[in-house]
C-alpha cells in the first residue's frame, strides 16, 4: 500500500497535471459543474448552470463595482502585528505571513475610491481569502481610514461585507473593532453621507454585529449566508435542525433585516440607482438629516 | 453547601477539618482553640497564594462561579428605589438583561445588566445571562431614555455571549447587538461599564462600550469562550485551558493593553466568598468614576467616548 500511495501516485498525478493546470477549471461547490475559468470570470463568478454565486475575492469585487474596472487603492495606516503573540498550532504571524502571500495583500481590508456611473465613492471591501476576512485592529484602523475619507470627499460609502468574523488571534483587541467600526461609520452618517452595506457570502460573528448591519440601506448578494451564531453553535444549543435556507439573504429579507437581495449581476446596477437617489442635489435642505439627531428616539 | 472548584481541593480539605475539629469540641470538652486557629491561618495562607496566582483558565472558573455576586446583588446592595422596566416595545422582554431606574448614592441613573440566575430554575428564567435581540433592544430603548433623561448609565456586563438560538437570528440578534453599540457610542451621558464576571464577545460589548470599563480582578473578557477558541483553533474544546492563556482574557491583561481603565480587587479568595465585601468595592469604584464624568461637558463626553476608542491599539506598544 505504501509503495502505491507513495511512489506510483505521485508519479501518475505528475504525468496528468503536466496537461490541466489546477486552475483552468472551478467546480460549482453548489452543483459541481466544471466550469471553465474564462466562462466564470465573464459571469462575474456565478455558475452558469444552477446560478449559484461563488466567493469573490476583493479584488474582482472591486473591478465588479467600479467604472471601467478603474480605482484606486487608498493606503491604510499600519497597525501593531501579533499584539498578543498569540500561538494556537501556528504562529498568529505565521498565518499573517500565509495569508499575505496567498492574497498579496496586508490584511483583510481593502479601500479604494473611484466612479461609479460617474459618481464618486469610497468602497470598503473584506477579503475572505484573508484568513476568513476576519476583523483585527488592522481591518478596524482601514474602515476608519475609509470612513473618514468618504467624509472628506462628500461621498457615499460603500462596504462589501464577508467575514467569519472577529479575529481570534488578537483577543480583545479585536472585540474592541466593534465599536471601532461602529464609530466610523456613524461619521459617515452624521455627515449625512449615504452608507451602504452589502453583504455578500459569507458575513458572521463580530461583523456582522457592528458596522454591517447598519448601513443605511442593506443589499445583500443571492444566496449569502448572513448571521450572528455560526450554524455549528446553533445547532448544538438548540439540538433541533435548522430551517431551510435559514440564514441565507432570502431569509434575512423575509425577517426584515435586508432591504434589497439582488444577483450579483445587477448589484452594480441597483447600488449606482440607490446612490444617485440619496445623492440627488435638490434635497429638501442641505443640512444633517433629523433622523440622525439623538433626540428623536 | 459552598462550591469548590477543581484548584481549591487543598483548601476545601483543610476547611473541612476544621469544621470537623469544631463538631467535636462541640460533643467533648477538649480545648482545641489553637488547633483551629493553626488550621485556619494555614487555609488563609493557602487561599492566598492560591488566589495570587489564579492562572487564566482558573480565573474563567472563579469567573463564571455560581456563587460569585451577580447582577441583582449588586442593584439589591448598591441601587436605592429600583424600579424594573420592561419590554423592548417590539417584540418581547427578555429577562436575561434586567434594567431599570435607581438611585445610586443619591443620583438617579439607569441601570442596564446581565443576569445568569443563582438557582437552576432562575438560571432557566434568565437563560444564563445570554441576552436574546428582545434584550439588547430594551437596553437599547433606555439607555436612550437615559440620555433624554440626562441621567448617567451603569451597565454590569456577565454574559456567556448573547444567545445562539433560531429565533434570535430570525429577529436579527447581529442588528440589535450593533445598534446598542452604536447608542453606547452615541449617548451623551457618563456611561460606566463592569465587566463583573464574564464579559462575553459581541454581547458583552453590546452595552459596555463605555467611557470608563471597570473589571473585577478575576472576571473575564474575551472576544471568544476559551472553549470556542480551542475547538476552532486547536480543533480539540479540550484544549480551552491553553486557550485561555493565549487569548489573554484576564482583567490584568486588558488594563496592560489599556483595554479597560481599572481593575477592582476582590477580597481574599475571590467574589464569592465575600459578596458584600465584593459589592461594596465596586460601588467605590463606580463613585469615583462617576465623580470624574459627571463634571464633563456632555457634548465633550460622547466626543471624548468616540476618542477613546478610536485610539485603542495605537497604544498598545508590547
Amino acid at each position: 500500500m505504501n509503495w502505491l500511495t507513495n511512489f506510483v501516485r505521485p508519479k501518475l498525478k505528475q504525468l496528468v497535471k503536466r496537461d490541466v493546470p489546477d486552475n483552468f477549471w472551478r467546480k460549482c461547490p453548489n452543483c459541481e459543474y466544471m466550469i471553465f475559468h474564462r466562462d466564470l470570470e465573464a459571469n462575474l463568478s456565478v455558475c452558469q448552470k444552477c446560478g449559484h454565486h461563488l466567493r469573490l475575492n476583493a479584488k474582482q469585487r472591486l473591478t465588479m463595482l467600479f467604472d471601467e474596472g478603474k480605482y484606486h487603492r487608498v493606503e491604510l495606516p499600519n497597525v501593531l502585528l501579533d499584539p498578543l503573540n498569540f500561538r494556537d498550532q501556528k504562529r498568529y504571524t505565521d498565518r499573517l505571513k500565509e495569508a499575505r502571500v496567498k492574497t498579496s495583500e496586508e490584511d483583510a481590508l481593502i479601500v479604494a475610491r473611484g466612479e461609479m456611473n460617474g459618481l464618486p465613492v469610497v468602497t470598503a471591501v473584506l477579503n475572505f481569502d484573508f484568513m476568513g476576512g476576519s476583523m483585527g485592529a488592522a481591518v478596524g484602523a482601514g474602515l476608519i481610514t475609509a470612513a473618514r475619507l468618504a467624509v472628506a470627499e462628500k461621498t457615499p460609502l460603500i462596504a462589501v461585507t464577508s467575514s467569519g468574523g472577529a479575529r481570534m488571534q488578537e483577543g480583545a483587541i479585536s472585540l474592541m473593532q466593534m465599536p471601532r467600526t461602529v464609530i466610523a461609520v456613524r461619521e459617515v452618517k452624521e455627515a449625512g453621507l449615504p452608507y451602504i452595506v452589502v453583504l455578500a457570502d459569507p458575513t458572521t460573528g463580530g461583523v456582522t454585529a457592528s458596522f454591517a448591519m447598519l448601513g443605511d440601506i442593506h443589499i445583500a448578494e443571492k444566496g449569502a449566508l448572513i448571521g450572528f451564531a455560526g450554524t455549528r453553535v446553533i445547532e448544538q444549543t438548540v439540538r433541533e435542525t435548522l430551517p431551510d435556507g435559514f440564514q441565507r439573504a432570502e431569509y434575512l429579507l423575509q425577517h426584515g433585516m435586508v432591504d434589497i437581495v439582488t444577483e450579483r449581476c445587477d448589484l452594480r446596477d441597483t447600488l449606482i440607482r440607490v446612490i444617485s437617489l440619496l445623492m440627488q442635489s435638490n434635497k429638501l435642505d442641505d443640512g444633517v438629516p433629523a433622523s440622525y439627531t439623538l433626540r428623536s428616539s | 453547601m459552598k462550591t469548590f472548584l477543581d484548584f481549591e481541593q487543598p483548601i476545601a480539605d483543610l476547611e473541612g477539618k476544621i469544621e470537623e475539629l469544631r463538631h467535636l469540641s462541640n460533643n467533648d470538652d477538649i480545648n482545641i482553640t489553637e488547633e483551629v486557629g493553626r488550621l485556619k491561618e494555614k487555609s488563609q495562607r493557602l487561599l492566598f497564594h492560591t488566589y495570587d496566582n489564579l492562572s487564566p483558565w482558573q480565573k474563567v472558573q472563579v469567573a463564571r462561579h455560581p456563587e460569585r455576586p451577580h447582577c441583582v446583588d449588586y442593584i439589591d446592595e448598591l441601587i436605592r428605589d429600583f424600579t424594573p422596566l420592561a419590554g423592548d416595545r417590539q417584540f418581547g422582554d427578555d429577562k436575561a438583561i434586567t434594567s431599570g431606574l435607581g438611585k445610586f448614592r443619591d443620583q438617579s441613573c439607569m441601570v442596564i445588566g446581565q443576569e445568569k440566575g443563582a438557582n437552576t430554575s432562575e438560571r432557566v428564567r434568565y437563560n444564563f445571562g445570554m441576552p436574546r435581540p428582545e434584550g439588547y433592544r430594551k437596553a437599547n430603548r433606555l439607555m436612550r431614555m437615559a440620555d433624554h433623561f440626562r441621567l448617567p448609565i451603569i451597565s454590569f456586563v456577565d454574559t456567556p455571549g448573547a444567545y445562539p438560538g433560531i429565533g434570535a437570528e430570525e429577529r436579527g440578534q447581529a442588528e440589535a447587538i450593533a445598534k446598542c453599540i452604536e447608542t453606547c457610542l452615541t449617548v451623551k451621558v457618563p456611561l460606566i461599564s463592569i465587566i463583573i464576571g464574564e464579559g462575553g464577545s459581541g454581547g458583552a460589548i453590546a452595552i459596555a462600550a463605555g467611557d470608563q470599563v471597570l473589571m473585577l480582578e478575576h472576571s473575564v473578557y474575551s472576544v471568544i469562550s476559551p472553549e470556542g477558541c480551542a475547538s476552532i483553533l486547536w480543533r480539540d474544546a479540550g484544549a480551552a485551558q491553553t486557550a485561555a492563556e493565549a487569548l489573554r482574557l484576564t482583567a490584568t491583561d486588558l488594563k496592560k493593553f489599556g483595554l479597560i481603565d481599572m481593575v477592582v480587587n476582590e477580597p481574599l479568595g475571590g467574589a464569592h466568598r465575600d459578596k458584600l465585601g465584593t459589592i461594596n468595592a465596586v460601588g467605590n469604584a463606580i463613585e469615583i468614576a462617576l465623580g470624574n464624568l459627571k463634571s464633563r461637558n456632555s457634548g465633550d463626553l460622547c466626543a471624548q467616548r468616540r476618542k477613546r476608542y478610536l485610539k485603542l491599539g495605537e497604544e498598545i506598544t508590547e
